[in-house]
């Protein structure tokens, strides 16, 4: 049963990361073109607002994350911090929410008009 | 006990947990800076008024190169556990370095 529940969990993982390697290369050009071009609310707020587009990319990007640092989390939790079974899922379960709770705020945030 | 320390597959581990650890300290401040926004664009332009100064230029720098180090990392560790076994491990380590480093040489330009 733990066995299954950890290849399950190594699972999300890979997945989110291949979700996360699109994301970052799309944030990663994003950035650079960004401040090439001058940062400011008003460049951020024009580029975001109203968009259906940047709106479900960015979404999807923080969901992914908040799921994918958490698992990792669980992992660094456990191993060096040496926190045991049950206080290392609960770490990660709240640290997954916190990220899911502020990137979804932060993306409503630049996204509605 | 700790021969394994020192190569190019260590670094790069130590590299992506190191990575990952800073990303997730800074995520949270991310997310909270780009929430101004709810409360009007001054608020987030004050903010980015503010980070004009050199230190959170190097800041932001070192995050750019950690996000662009986790990424090739990432990709790193999917090639080595879902294609064929090759004896490549130097050569992934090598490219993700140089995939971070080119990455925050970009950043650095632009910025």
């Amino acid at each position: 049963m733990i066995a299954r529940r950890e290849t399950l969990l190594w699972a999300v993982q890979r997945a989110t990361a291949v979700v996360l390697a699109f994301c970052v290369l799309v944030h990663l050009a994003t950035i650079i073109y960004a401040v090439r071009t001058g940062l400011s609310a008003s460049a951020i707020l024009g580029r975001t607002q109203g968009s259906f587009a940047w709106g479900a990319f960015y979404g999807v990007f923080v969901i992914a994350v908040a799921v994918h640092a958490a698992l990792g989390m669980r992992v660094i939790a456990a191993e060096w911090l040496r926190m045991k079974g049950p206080v290392a899922e609960i770490f990660a379960a709240g640290f997954a929410v916190l990220l899911a709770a502020m990137g979804l705020r932060a993306v409503m945030a630049v996204v509605a008009a | 006990m700790k021969a394994h320390r020192g190569h190019p597959a260590w670094w790069a581990f130590l590299v992506h947990r190191l990575s990952g650890i800073a990303l997730s300290i800074f995520l949270p401040a991310h997310f909270y800076v780009l929430s101004l926004a709810l409360r009007g664009d001054d608020r987030l332009d004050r903010f980015l008024s503010w980070s004009r100064q050199p230190l959170v230029i190097a800041g932001e720098w070192v995050i750019v190169i950690c996000l662009a180090a986790h990424l090739a990392g990432g990709a790193r560790l999917l090639a080595l556990e879902f294609l064929p076994w090759r004896n490549w491990q130097k050569t992934l380590a090598a490219l993700a370095a140089g995939f971070a480093v080119a990455a925050g040489l970009a950043f650095a330009l632009a910025r």
